[in-house]
């Protein structure tokens, strides 16, 4: 049978951000994609060389719009590393704090776009309605809803009271008994199933091979977390990785569904176990001249960072490797064989973040 | 069907989950990172916040005591309030409106006057 070229995007209602498939069909059925990437590039990382390193933590969080937390914090860790100092414990654990706090509202709004590709608007808009809150804490506690700007080098720049995080500690108890309550909604839905499961499999020796990273990797079987190297104050804390069998797109849903609840748990760990203290140490001077690699794990996945200085107050290189890149060559295997109406769900059950990717 | 009764019921009783946003706002959190504003007298224009802005949004003149904001090009990190020296800077609790023209906010005080000129 004759095949037929479909381009998806950069611009398409399900994408929310501006990635372009060229999709070679045959009847309804995919048999090629080829990416390509690069409408919103923006030179980020070229900017070290006119800031000073301490400016380059403002730069790092525009990265991403929605792990902007992680990013800095993942640039601090490694500057941190190079010029030999410790945040202080306090600072860890906040900084463990907000970062899970993200991580929520990264699935919250994912959930919901999610809920948004298959046509179930009112589930978007709940999903959307609960991230709000999360939101609030952000706002609250922070001063800014997404681009927190809390990280600096040495520490953090805000400070939780008690009356905060007892705040946080209620708030969170109401948010999850609100994701609970949508669980069966998006879980055991008979037209979700229909839509999602099956759909899009990824083995685990596929995903290791690929180099897939987050919860598309653990939604395949394999029980990798860059939680679990301990940064910040995560080795005092408990943590299991949330793993799936199945590697379908409802597989990865789940994954991501459970991940909310345990940063929940995980938020109330650190809030029990916080110790008082600073909040930041003093810096002074530049990194010394050498490299480092920080890495650390985001909503979608592990985030690897690599540093260079020459020993001034401008960075040589600053080099970011994100997780939709490291994930980008497993959508493209797992495309073909499947329907062009499943291209949307797939397409968003690795999360793709472009500007991520893109830099 | 007897699922969604209660359900509709508990959506007629209960309030709305969305304000009339522009005719009804809420009170901004404690601690927000809105609008920058300085407090010019206390100002001794050492220009510390100039230096440290990561956009480059700020300009500080000493000698004729000019204190110049571009607010489109600040990203509300709040940077500049937490160096200051003086504590002359400060974030409101509410976000700048949008606005149709470009334009600065620039700021005159007194320039600090030097030793010499002081004794006189």
């Amino acid at each position: 049978m004759k095949s037929t070229v479909i381009p998806i995007g950069p611009q398409h209602p399900v994408l929310p951000e501006p990635v372009h498939l060229k999709l070679t069909v045959v009847d309804e059925v995919i048999t090629d994609v080829v990416p390509s990437l690069g409408f919103v590039h923006r030179g980020l990382e070229m900017l070290v060389d006119s800031r000073d390193y301490h400016q380059v933590v403002q730069i790092v969080e525009r990265v991403c719009g929605i792990c902007s937390m992680m990013h800095a914090m993942c640039y601090c860790q490694g500057i941190e590393e190079m010029m030999g100092i410790e945040a202080p414990p306090r600072a860890k654990y906040l900084r463990v704090i907000w970062s899970e706090l993200h991580r929520m509202h990264s699935h919250l709004l994912w959930l919901g776009l999610f809920a948004d590709s298959f046509g179930f608007e009112s589930l978007f808009m709940q999903f959307w309605r609960i991230r709000e809150k999360v939101l609030d804490i952000h706002e609250a506690t922070t001063g800014n809803r997404v681009i927190v700007s809390v990280n600096k080098i040495g520490g953090v720049g805000k400070d939780l009271d008690d009356d905060q995080i007892e705040w946080i500690l209620s708030e969170l108890k109401n948010i999850k008994r609100e994701v609970r309550r949508l669980g069966p909604t998006l879980l055991d839905d008979y037209t979700v199933k229909k839509r999602t499961v099956g759909r899009g499999v990824l083995t685990s020796q596929q995903a290791i091979d690929l180099g897939t990273v987050g919860p598309t990797l653990r939604a395949s079987g394999v029980a990798r977390d860059m939680r679990q190297l301990g940064y910040a104050a995560l080795g005092e804390l408990d943590f299991e990785p949330v793993i799936e069998e199945a590697g379908d797109s409802w597989a990865r849903c789940k994954v991501r569904f459970k991940e909310v609840l345990a940063s929940i748990d995980m938020i109330r760990q650190a809030a029990g176990k916080i110790p008082a203290g600073d909040i930041a140490v003093r810096v002074k001077g530049a990194p010394p001249e050498g490299e480092a690699i920080s890495r650390v794990e985001q909503p979608r996945g592990e985030v690897f960072y690599y540093i260079k200085s020459k020993g001034q107050k401008k960075l040589e290189r600053l080099r970011i490797r994100t997780p939709t890149f490291a994930n980008l060559p497993a959508l493209l295997s797992i495309l073909p064989g499947l329907y062009l109406s499943d291209v949307p769900v797939v397409v968003l059950s690795i999360d793709p973040c472009i500007s991520c990717t893109e830099r | 069907m007897f699922k969604m009764t209660p359900n509709i019921l508990r959506n007629l009783i209960t309030d709305k989950a969305t304000r009339l946003y522009p005719f009804e706002t809420r009170e901004p959190w404690t601690g927000v990172r809105g609008e920058l504003g300085i407090d010019i007298e206390k100002c001794t224009f050492c220009g510390i916040c100039a230096l440290k802005c990561p956009t480059g949004c700020l300009s500080v003149n000493k000698k004729e005591g000019l204190w110049i904001c571009d607010p489109f090009v600040c990203v509300y990190c709040g940077v500049c309030v937490e160096s200051c020296p003086k504590k002359c800077l400060y974030q409101d609790l509410v976000y700048r409106e949008a606005a149709d023209e470009h334009g600065k906010i620039v700021m005159k005080g007194e320039p600090p006057r030097r030793k010499k000129e002081a004794e006189t």
